[in-house]
C-alpha cells in the first residue's frame, strides 16, 4: 500500500472529488502520500464531515435552560434536575445493514451505546427505528430476520434493555432500509465527559479490542448509493463483540470514578482517525501518535490500515499525566487491551510515526474546521404538484367499513410488533415501568421519583408529500407521544435519512425538514440536542422517502403520574381532546395506502399552538391523575387509535363503544380514518369526569365525551362495528403473516 | 447475614439481583468478582444472568473455570443455599452442580416475555414458603433455554422430587403452549439431590416490586431470607 502512487485517479477512487483533491494539495503544499489520502477522504466523507448538511443544521433550536450539552459532542445532554442528566442520541447504520443486516444492525446498536457511555453515562435504555421494503419483496423477511437479530444480539448480551421504536414497510425501502438505533443514559452532573484532547504531554491510550482490517472505508461505503456490486462491499461491514463491549462500558464507567480521564471518544467511523483528529480540533491542540504501538490483531497491517480500520469495540482516552498506569490497571482487571499510542502536543499538527519513521503530518484544522462545506442547489420538483393532487370525491367507497377497518389493524404498519420486541430483552436493568406497545416506553430512575419516556417517530409518507409540514409533525407526533405518557418533553435527537444530496430535489427535501423540525421544536420548546445525518440513501438512482426520524425525550418529576394507551377498566369514559378538527385530512393516510393504494394529497395540516397546550393538559391532568389512558391519534385515525385502546390491553381486549366526532355530512370512510394531527384519545374513570372536563377548559382545549369503555365490541356510532376478539387475533397475527414468517 | 452475588465478565443481571436483595428486600447483599477464591463469611449465593464470556462457546462452559465456582462447590457441599438464574442456571450444569443442558429454544428466537410458573416443590430454600401448587408470574429472557437431559436423568430428577418450577398455563395447567422454549417436561427450574442449589431460567429478581408487572420473584428471596434466619439461629 505505501508504494501506491497517489494520483488525481487514485483520489477519485477515495471519493473525492477533483476540486476536493486540489484543496488537499494546496493545504499541503505538496502531493499527499496514501496515508494522508485515506486521512482526508474518511474525515472529509459525507458521513464524518457533514458537508452538504452542515450549514442546514445550523437551524435546529439547540438551546434551553436544560440543555448542559447540544450537537457536536458523542451526545446530547440534557438536565433532569438533583444533579442528574440524560444523555442520549440517534444514529443510523443503513448502509451497513442493508449490505449484511445482522452485524450491520448488530454494530450500529453498538456504535450508539459507545456515544453515550464515552460521555459517563450508564446507558439505561435503547430504541430503534426500521424501514423496510413491502413485506412481499423477496428480500425483505430476511432483512427483517438479520436486523432483528442483530439488535437483539447485541443489546440482549450487553445488557441495555431496548424498550421500544418503529417498523415500518414502504415500497421505497426496497433497496435501502433505514436502520436508526437510539440510546439514552444516565449521568452526574460532575461526571461528564467530553471528547477533548486537552493538555500538552497528556499520553493518548487505547483501549478495548484489538485493531483488524474490518471495515476499513466503512464512512466511504455509507456515504455513496448502492448499484447491483453492493453485495461486493460487505467486507467494510464490521463485525459486532458485545461481550467486549460490555467489558468496555464497565471498564470505563470504572475509570470515570477516577480523576485520571481528561478526554474520552469511542472509534466510530473512520475509526482511530476520526477519534483522535476530532479530539484534538475540540481542544485545539495537536499530537504525536505511534501507529505501530496499536494493538493489533492481524500481521503486517499498514499505517492506512490501522488509520482507516472500523474495528469496532475501541476507545481513545487522553489520560492525565502521571496517571497511565491507573488507566492501564482498570483495563487489565476487564481483560481487555490498553496501550499508550501517542501523546498531545501544541502546535496543531497530527504526527503519525511507524516503528519511528514518519508516515503522515497534516494540520488537524486542515482535515476538520476547514473540511468543504457545500450549499448544494435545492429545488422543489416539478412532479411535486402532481403528488399533491387528490381528489377525494374520486375515492370509491369500500363496500363494507368494518372490514376495511380490520385490514387496517392487521396491515404491517399497523399489526402488533410482538415478533420484534419479544426477541428484545426490554426489561433488563429493572427499571421498565412501560414496556414496548404503548405510545412512549417509561423507564424510572432508580434512587429518585422520576421517570423518562421516550418515543422514536416519523411518517415517512407525509415528508415525501411535504418535508417541510413532515418534519413538523414528527415532532409533534413525539412530543404527543411522550405526552400521553405523562411526560414533559425537554429534549430530542434526529437522525435525517434522505437520498443523493447533489440532486437539487432531495436537498429541497432536506432543507424543507429541517426547517420543519426546527420550526416545531422552536414552538414547543424542544431543544435539538444530538443526532446524525445519512445521506445517499438510494440504490440504482431510486431513493428512500425523506425520512427525518426523530427520538423525543419526556420527563415526569413523579414515575406515578404515567400514563398508557390502553383502556384500563370497564365503565371508564371516552374522551376525544382536539375532536374540534373535523376537516378531512387524507393525504399520505394509512386508508389511502393500504385500502387504495396510494401515496398521495397533502399532509394533515400542523397547528403548534394547539399542540403545545395539548401536551400540557396531557400532563397536567396526568399530574392530577385525572387519566387512566391516554393515546395519540396518528396513522388510521379515530378508528385504528380506538381499536390500539381496546386490544392492546395487557389484562385481555375489551371493548367500546363511542360516537362519531366528525358532522354526518362528512362521508364515514373518511371520518374513520381521517388523519387530523393534534388529537387524543382519553378515558377516564366517571368520578374524574367534571374534574377533567374542568381541566380542559382551563386549558383552552376542545374536550367532547365519546363513548364509554366495554362489552365485547368496538364501534363508532352506526358506522362500523369490530368484534373485540377477531381484531385482536387480526392484528396479533398481521405482522408475522405478511413476512410469511408463521409461527 | 450476607448474600454474595457474583460478577463474571459479561454478567448483565448482576445489579438487577443487588438491587432486589439489597433496596427492595432490605437485606445485605455484596458483588463478588469471579477471580475470588472465597465466599467465607456469606450466607447465599446469587449467580445472576447475563452472557458470561459472551456465550461464544457453550454457555457457562467458561465460567465454570473461574476461581470462584470452587468456592461455589465447597459452599454448596457444606449446604447453603446457591440460586442461579438464566446464565446462571447453565453455569450450575456446566459446572456439573446440576444434571442436564441448555439447548437452543424451539423457536431458535430469543425470548423476553412473562410465563407463569408452578411450584412443584417447597423443598428447597428458596420455595419453602411457596406452597406446591403455587402459580407465579415471572419474567423469561434468553435464548438457551430449552432443558434437556437423557432418559434416565428425567427419571431420576423426576423420582427425587428435583423439579422445583414447571411453565404452565395461567390456570396453573401444564401445557405444550405454555412451554416458551421447549424444555422437557416444560421445566424450568430445578435443584440438587439435597436441595439447596437451585437453577431457574426464569428471573425472579426482574419482579420484585409490583410496578415491574409482578412482585412475585420476592417470594424466593423472602424464603432464602427465612432459611438462612431460621438456620442461623
Amino acid at each position: 500500500m505505501k508504494d501506491v502512487v497517489v494520483t488525481p485517479e487514485v483520489a477519485k477512487e477515495h471519493g473525492l472529488t477533483a476540486d476536493e483533491y486540489a484543496r488537499i494539495q494546496a493545504t499541503l503544499g505538496r502531493d499527499p502520500n496514501i496515508t494522508e489520502l485515506g486521512i482526508f477522504s474518511v474525515m472529509w466523507s459525507e458521513h464524518c464531515s457533514y458537508k452538504s448538511s452542515r450549514i442546514h443544521l445550523r437551524k435546529f433550536p439547540t438551546k434551553g435552560p436544560r440543555v448542559l450539552q447540544g450537537p457536536g459532542e458523542n451526545a446530547g445532554i440534557v438536565d433532569i434536575g438533583d444533579n442528574l442528566a440524560v444523555c442520549f442520541k440517534m444514529e443510523s447504520h443503513n448502509h451497513p445493514s442493508f449490505i449484511e443486516p445482522y452485524q450491520g444492525a448488530a454494530t450500529g446498536v453498538g456504535g450508539i451505546l459507545r456515544d453515550v457511555f464515552t460521555m459517563g453515562a450508564r446507558p439505561i435504555a435503547s430504541l430503534n427505528s426500521l424501514r423496510f421494503g413491502r413485506p412481499e419483496h423477496p428480500r425483505t423477511p430476511f432483512l427483517v430476520e438479520g436486523v432483528v437479530s442483530g439488535i437483539a444480539g447485541y443489546g440482549n448480551c450487553i445488557g441495555v434493555p431496548t424498550v421500544g421504536g418503529e417498523v415500518f414497510f414502504d415500497e421505497c425501502y426496497d433497496g435501502n432500509i433505514l436502520v436508526n438505533a437510539f440510546t439514552l443514559g444516565v449521568v452526574r452532573h460532575d461526571r461528564i465527559f467530553r471528547g477533548y484532547a486537552s493538555g500538552v504531554g497528556n499520553p493518548i491510550i487505547y483501549v478495548g479490542s484489538k485493531t483488524g482490517r474490518d471495515g476499513i472505508h466503512g464512512a466511504t461505503m455509507a456515504s455513496g448509493e448502492f448499484d447491483e456490486k453492493s453485495e461486493e462491499k460487505r467486507p467494510t461491514v464490521q463485525v459486532g463483540d458485545p461481550f467486549t463491549e460490555k467489558l468496555l462500558l464497565e471498564a470505563c464507567l470504572e475509570l470515570m470514578k477516577t480523576d485520571c480521564v481528561e478526554g474520552i471518544q469511542d472509534m466510530g467511523a473512520a475509526g482511530l482517525t476520526s477519534s483522535t483528529f476530532e479530539m484534538a480540533s475540540r481542544a485545539g491542540t495537536g499530537f504525536i501518535m505511534n501507529l505501530d504501538q496499536v494493538p493489533q490483531r492481524e500481521t503486517d497491517m499498514t499505517p492506512y490500515e490501522l488509520l482507516l480500520s472500523e474495528s469496532q469495540e475501541r476507545m481513545i482516552i487522553v489520560a492525565r499525566r502521571g496517571r497511565e498506569q491507573e488507566v492501564l490497571d482498570i483495563f487489565e482487571k476487564w481483560d481487555l487491551d490498553a496501550a499508550v499510542i501517542g501523546e498531545v502536543t501544541p502546535d496543531g499538527i497530527a504526527r503519525l510515526l511507524m516503528n519511528g519513521v514518519t508516515v503522515a503530518e497534516v494540520p488537524i484544522a486542515a482535515v476538520t474546521d476547514e473540511a468543504p462545506i457545500y450549499d448544494r442547489p435545492a429545488e422543489r420538483p416539478a412532479w411535486q404538484d402532481d403528488l399533491n393532487r387528490l381528489d377525494l370525491s374520486a375515492l370509491p367507497a369500500p363496500s363494507d367499513l368494518s372490514e376495511s377497518w380490520l385490514a387496517l389493524m392487521s396491515c404491517p404498519e399497523m399489526a402488533d410488533k410482538k415478533w420484534v420486541y419479544r426477541q428484545y430483552d426490554y426489561m433488563i436493568r429493572t427499571n421498565t415501568l412501560v414496556a414496548p406497545g404503548s405510545d412512549a416506553a417509561v423507564l424510572r430512575i432508580k434512587g429518585t421519583r422520576k421517570a423518562v419516556a421516550i418515543s422514536s417517530d416519523c411518517n415517512p409518507r407525509y415528508c415525501y408529500l411535504d418535508p417541510f409540514v413532515g418534519g413538523m409533525l414528527a415532532v409533534c407526533e413525539g412530543a404527543r407521544n411522550v405526552a400521553c405518557s405523562g411526560a414533559e418533553p425537554i429534549g430530542l435527537s434526529d437522525c435525517l435519512n434522505f437520498g443523493n444530496p447533489e440532486r437539487p430535489e432531495i436537498m429541497w427535501q432536506f432543507r424543507s425538514a429541517i426547517e420543519g423540525i426546527s420550526k416545531a421544536c422552536e414552538a414547543l420548546a424542544i431543544p435539538v440536542v444530538s443526532g446524525n445525518v445519512s445521506l445517499y440513501n438510494e440504490t440504482m438512482g431510486k431513493g428512500i422517502y425523506p425520512t427525518p426520524t426523530v427520538a423525543t425525550v419526556g420527563l415526569l418529576e413523579d414515575a406515578d403520574d404515567r400514563l398508557v394507551s390502553w383502556f384500563r377498566a370497564e365503565g371508564d369514559r371516552v374522551f376525544l381532546l382536539g375532536g374540534d378538527r373535523v376537516d378531512v385530512e387524507l393525504g399520505g393516510s394509512l386508508y389511502l395506502k393500504e385500502v387504495h393504494g396510494r401515496v398521495a394529497g397533502v399532509p394533515p395540516a400542523a397547528d403548534l399552538d394547539h399542540e403545545k397546550r395539548l401536551c400540557a393538559f396531557i400532563k397536567a391532568a396526568a399530574s392530577k391523575r385525572l387519566l387512566a389512558s391516554a393515546h395519540d391519534l396518528a396513522e388510521g385515525g379515530l378508528a385504528c387509535a380506538l381499536a390500539e385502546s381496546c386490544i392492546t390491553r395487557p389484562d385481555g381486549p375489551i371493548g367500546a363503544v363511542v360516537s362519531n366526532p366528525f358532522p354526518e355530512s362528512v362521508r364515514p370512510d373518511f371520518a374513520l380514518f381521517s388523519e387530523n394531527q393534534g388529537r387524543v384519545l382519553v378515558s377516564c374513570g366517571p368520578a374524574n369526569v367534571a374534574a377533567l372536563l374542568e381541566a380542559a377548559s382551563e386549558h383552552q382545549l376542545h374536550i367532547s365525551q365519546l363513548g364509554t369503555v366495554g362489552g365485547d365490541a368496538i364501534v363508532i356510532a352506526d358506522i362500523a362495528r369490530l368484534n373485540v376478539a377477531e381484531t385482536h387475533k387480526a392484528w396479533c397475527e398481521g405482522f408475522a403473516n405478511a413476512l410469511g414468517f408463521g409461527e | 447475614m450476607k448474600i454474595a452475588v457474583l460478577v463474571f465478565p459479561g454478567s448483565n443481571c448482576d445489579h438487577d439481583a443487588y438491587h432486589a436483595i439489597k433496596h427492595v428486600l432490605a437485606a445485605d447483599a455484596q458483588f463478588v468478582w469471579h477471580k475470588e477464591g472465597s465466599l467465607d463469611g456469606f450466607d447465599g449465593v446469587v449467580i445472576p444472568g447475563g452472557f458470561t464470556y459472551g456465550d461464544y462457546l457453550r454457555t457457562g462452559a467458561l465460567a465454570k473455570l473461574s476461581p470462584v465456582m470452587g468456592a461455589v462447590r465447597r459452599f454448596a457441599d457444606s449446604g447453603g443455599p446457591v440460586i442461579g438464574i438464566c446464565n446462571g442456571f447453565q453455569i450450575l450444569l456446566e459446572s456439573g452442580l446440576l444434571p442436564g443442558a441448555m439447548i437452543v429454544n424451539e423457536s431458535l428466537k430469543f425470548i423476553c416475555d412473562y410465563v407463569t410458573l408452578r411450584t412443584e416443590t417447597a423443598r428447597t430454600p428458596f420455595t419453602r414458603s411457596i406452597p406446591e401448587g403455587t402459580r407465579l408470574r415471572i419474567p423469561v429472557a434468553h435464548y438457551q433455554g430449552n432443558y434437556f437431559a437423557d432418559d434416565e436423568t428425567i427419571r431420576r430428577i423426576e423420582g427425587n422430587g428435583q423439579v422445583v418450577f414447571r411453565y404452565c398455563d395461567a390456570g396453573g395447567n401444564v401445557t405444550p403452549e405454555a412451554n416458551p422454549n421447549g424444555s422437557i417436561g416444560s421445566i424450568a427450574g430445578i435443584c440438587n439431590e439435597k436441595g439447596n442449589v437451585l437453577g431457574m431460567m426464569p428471573h425472579p429478581e426482574r419482579c420484585t416490586e409490583p410496578e415491574m408487572g409482578s412482585a412475585d420473584g420476592r417470594r424466593l428471596f423472602e424464603s432464602m431470607l427465612s432459611h438462612i434466619k431460621e438456620n442461623a439461629r
